[in-house]
């Protein structure tokens, strides 16, 4: 599978990381060449400096080859419009945005958005440990 | 009729003060605290702080019962964002976003958004105006229609000087609205209008075919 990743931090380097070692071809966006220390030396995809709200530099990105688009840049906006670029400009055949802000996201999800609210999903791990009551080390 | 505006910089802050001085309810949502007090300050409590893309913000301004929302931050990604939740969360019947990038005007009306301005584009217009070869000037757009009126000077060496308009094939979407001759007065453009050296011929066209115009008008 081809998939593009926008932003390189903690998340998108991971994910990155994660898709590559499984034999993905991967390529990373991110404004900042800095955040690109997150991606292992091993790593063997591509990483790309530039701003992926440009059209221009998803294209050099390779979107229009592209199987899936994930967008998980800090900003919610950010990711929104990249992800309906994605999808509406170069019809990408799966987009995933993270939207921390848990109304946007579900706004975007009646939109037709695949969009992941971090927020709401980690909050709700964090009750269901709580409720369990014992500790898990895992 | 009631309109939000969302930022609060150089661009709100003047488009506000003309809105009020036509008489309508504006509110306008900021972020930023010292600016959400110059704007209070100066144009009377209109401005709430808070993040003009989020719901609850949104919703906490009565933003069910705008009648418009215009979005004029710096950025074009929270203008978007702000226009599309106006739009599918409030159902307000009029969205504007500020746009900087040029190539975000397909984008956002393909999302939903009614109308962009993008600064970038006027400001070239503007800029071409004063450069008196410039051979087609737009002069103003119906942005919802897909026209424009523009205006394109016929120089001396027109292989066209001396033709009359129904000698030359217009693209179909064109109008040939009035002719301004370079000496004596303006005048409608009809068919038989022939075209003289240094007329300023004012047009209507859709931008697809506003090549196509300049090249008939001007024979190249």
């Amino acid at each position: 599978m081809k998939v593009v990743i926008m932003g390189c931090g903690r998340v998108g380097a991971q994910l990155a990381r994660l898709l590559d070692t499984e034999g993905h071809q991967v390529t990373v966006l991110d404004t900042d060449a800095y955040s690109f220390r997150r991606l292992p030396p091993e790593f063997g995809g591509t990483a790309l400096v530039g701003n992926g709200l440009d059209q221009e530099v998803l294209k050099r990105a390779g979107i229009e080859e592209a199987d899936a688009f994930v967008v998980v840049t800090q900003g919610d906006n950010r990711n929104v419009m990249a992800a309906q670029i994605a999808k509406h400009v170069f019809n990408v055949p799966r987009v995933i945005c993270r939207i921390y802000d848990p109304l946007r996201q579900e706004i975007y999800q009646t939109l037709g958005l695949e969009a992941i609210s971090s927020t709401t999903i980690f909050a709700q791990i964090l009750k269901e440990r709580l409720e369990r009551g014992e500790r898990c080390i895992s | 009729m009631y309109i939000i505006v969302v930022g609060g910089g150089r661009v709100g802050y003047y488009l506000t003060k003309a809105l009020l001085d036509e008489g309508h309810e504006v509110l306008v949502v900021e972020k930023n605290a010292a600016i959400c007090e110059t704007i209070n300050d100066e144009l009377g409590s209109i401005c709430f702080r808070g993040d003009g893309c989020e719901v609850a913000t949104l919703a906490e301004v009565g933003t069910g019962r705008a009648d418009m929302l215009i979005a004029v931050t710096g950025d074009d990604e929270d203008n978007l964002v702000a226009c599309q939740v106006a739009k599918h969360k409030f159902n307000v019947p009029r969205t504007i976003a500020r746009i900087r990038n040029p190539q975000n005007e397909i984008l956002f009306k393909k999302l939903g958004v009614d109308v962009t301005v993008g600064s970038t584009n006027i400001i070239l217009e503007h800029i071409e105006e004063e450069v008196p070869t410039h051979p087609l000037t737009h002069l103003f757009t119906f942005s919802d229609r897909g026209l424009e009126i523009v205006e394109v000077r016929i120089p001396p060496e027109s292989t066209t000087v001396g033709k009359s308009v129904e000698e030359l094939s217009l693209p179909e979407e064109s109008r040939l609205i009035l002719v301004i001759p370079k000496e004596g007065k303006p005048h409608l453009a009809t068919a038989s209008t022939i075209l003289q050296a240094g007329d300023q011929i004012i047009a209507l066209t859709s931008p697809e075919t506003e090549a196509q115009l300049r090249a008939t008008l001007r024979g190249n």
